[in-house]
C-alpha cells in the first residue's frame, strides 16, 4: 500500500529531456541568422521546420509531461469514465 | 511569390520581451487547446502580428506550432482513452481540403476587395458563426447546469440520432466515439467546415468540436480530444505548404510552443477531474467573448472599404486595443475556468481519498 502511494517521481527523465530541449533552443536562438536564411529558402528544405517540430514536440513535451509530474500534479486517480 | 519571398526574409529581430510574451500567450493558449481541443490561435496570430511579424509569416509560424502542440494533446488524452484516432484522421483529411478552399476564397476576396475586404469577411465570419455556435453551445451548457443533471450520461441530440439512423450502403464506418456506425457523406461536410473556419479565422475547432457533439453524437470530452487529431492533421498539412514557401518562422513557432506544451500537458488533465459540461462553458464563453472582440473591427473595415463615413484616426487606435485586449481576456477567461475546475476536482478527489481512509482506517 505504502509503496503504491508513495509512486518515485520522475526526476531524472525531466532533468535529461529538460538538458536537450534547452540545447535545442539554445541551438536555435544562438544561430538565428542561419536559421533564418534555411527557413526562407523553401522547397525542399521546408522539411526542417517540420523535424524541428516533431524533435521538440518529443523532447519538450517528454520533458513538461514529466514536470508537472515532479510537482505532483497528475490526471485524477478515478478511472476517466467517457460516456 | 514575389511577395512571400519578401515577407519570408523579414523575419523578426527578438529581444527577451518578445520571447516572454511569446511563451506565456503559448502556455494559457496550450491550456485552453488541452482542455477544450482548440483555442489560442485567435489571440496568437494578430499577438505576432503586433510585434512586427508580416501577417502571412504569423500564420504560418501559428501552424507550426499547432501541429506538435496538438500530437503531444491527443497523444496524452488518448491515454484517458477520449480520443478517436479514426474519427480525426477522417476528419481531418476532409478538413485539410477545407483548408486549401477557405485559403482560395480567402485570396479571392483579397485581390478583389483589398486588405479590408478580406479582413471584414474574416471578422464577419467570426460574428456570425460564434453568435450561432458559441450562443448554441453556451446556452446548452446552462441548460444542462440548471437543469442539475451535470452528472449524467450526456443526451445524443435528436439531428446526431438521425444522423446515426440513416444507412447509405458502401460510406458506413464505425467510430468508437458514437459506438455507432455513421456515414461517411456525413462527417466529409463537417471536416470541410472545420478547415474553412481554421483558414479564416485560425479556430477551426470552434466549428468541429460543437459538430462532433452536436451533429454526429459524440460525447463532449471525446469530441474536444479528437479535435487534437484533426488540429494535427490539419497543422502539419498547412505547416509544410507554408514552409514551401519559405514562411515559417521557426524560433516563433518553437518559443510559443516551449510555453504551450506546459499548457497543453495541463489542460489535457485537467479533462479528467471536470464534468463534460464545464468543456462546453469553456467553449461557449470563449466564443461569446471574442464574437464581441471581433464586432468591434467590424465599423473600422466599413470605414475602411467607404461603406460607413470615415472613423478619426483615435477611434480607429481605441476600437483596435480595446478588440485585442477583449481577445487577451477570452483566452484568460478560458483558462481561469480550467484552472478553477481542475482545483476543484482535484480537491474534491483528495477529500474523498481522505474520507475513505478515515471510513475504511487504511493508511
Amino acid at each position: 500500500m505504502a509503496s503504491s502511494r508513495t509512486k518515485k517521481k520522475p526526476y531524472g527523465p525531466m532533468i535529461l529531456m529538460g538538458g536537450i530541449s534547452a540545447v535545442i533552443y539554445a541551438a536555435l536562438l544562438m544561430n538565428q541568422e542561419a536559421v533564418n536564411d534555411y527557413m526562407a529558402r523553401g522547397g525542399i528544405y521546408a522539411f526542417i521546420p517540420i523535424v524541428i517540430a516533431f524533435l521538440v514536440s518529443f523532447v519538450h513535451g517528454s520533458f513538461t509531461g514529466n514536470f508537472w509530474t515532479v510537482l505532483g500534479i497528475e490526471a485524477s486517480k478515478k478511472k476517466t469514465e467517457v460516456k | 511569390m514575389h511577395d512571400i519571398v519578401n515577407a519570408a526574409t523579414n523575419f523578426i529581430q527578438l529581444d527577451a520581451i518578445n520571447m516572454t510574451y511569446l511563451f506565456l500567450v503559448g502556455f494559457v493558449g496550450g491550456l485552453v487547446s488541452g482542455f477544450i481541443g482548440s483555442g489560442g490561435a485567435f489571440v496568437l496570430t494578430p499577438g505576432m502580428m503586433s510585434l512586427g511579424v508580416p501577417g502571412l509569416v504569423a500564420v504560418a509560424s501559428n501552424m507550426c506550432h499547432k501541429f506538435p502542440k496538438a500530437l503531444v494533446g491527443s497523444l496524452k488524452r488518448a491515454k484517458y482513452g477520449q480520443v478517436d484516432v479514426k474519427m480525426g484522421i477522417v476528419l481531418g483529411i476532409s478538413a485539410e481540403a477545407g483548408v486549401l478552399y477557405g485559403a482560395h476564397i480567402q485570396e479571392s476576396i483579397k485581390k478583389a476587395f483589398g486588405d479590408a475586404g478580406s479582413n471584414l469577411y474574416v471578422s464577419v465570419a467570426f460574428v456570425v458563426i460564434l453568435a450561432v455556435v458559441g450562443g448554441f453551445v453556451l446556452k446548452d451548457a446552462w441548460k444542462t447546469y440548471k437543469s442539475g443533471t451535470t452528472n449524467d450520461e450526456e443526451k445524443v441530440t435528436r439531428l446526431a440520432k438521425w444522423v446515426q439512423s440513416v444507412n447509405i450502403p458502401g460510406t458506413m464506418v464505425y467510430f468508437k466515439c458514437l459506438n455507432a456506425r455513421i456515414s461517411i457523406l456525413f462527417t466529409i461536410p463537417l471536416g470541410f467546415a472545420t478547415g474553412m473556419l481554421a483558414a479564416t479565422i485560425a479556430v477551426g475547432g470552434f466549428i468541429g468540436v460543437p459538430a462532433m457533439i452536436y451533429v454526429l453524437g459524440a460525447p463532449s470530452l471525446m469530441a474536444s480530444a479528437t479535435e487534437l487529431v484533426i488540429a494535427f492533421v490539419m497543422g502539419l498539412g498547412g505547416s509544410f505548404k507554408y514552409a514551401m514557401h519559405g514562411l515559417v518562422d521557426i524560433r516563433l513557432a518553437m518559443i510559443i510552443l516551449g510555453g504551450s506544451l506546459f499548457g497543453i500537458q495541463l489542460g489535457a488533465m485537467g479533462t479528467t477531474y471536470v464534468k463534460p459540461f464545464v468543456i462546453k462553458v469553456v467553449m461557449g464563453v470563449i466564443m461569446v467573448i471574442v464574437l464581441f472582440s471581433r464586432g468591434l473591427m467590424v465599423p473600422v473595415y466599413l470605414a475602411q472599404l467607404g461603406l460607413i463615413g470615415k472613423l478619426g484616426e483615435t477611434t480607429v487606435k481605441a476600437l483596435k486595443s480595446t478588440s485585442f485586449a477583449i481577445m487577451i481576456f477570452a483566452l484568460a477567461m478560458g483558462a481561469f475556468i480550467v484552472l478553477r475546475s481542475m482545483w476543484q476536482g482535484r480537491r474534491a478527489e483528495r477529500e474523498a481519498i481522505a474520507k475513505g481512509v478515515l471510513e475504511h482506517g487504511k493508511v
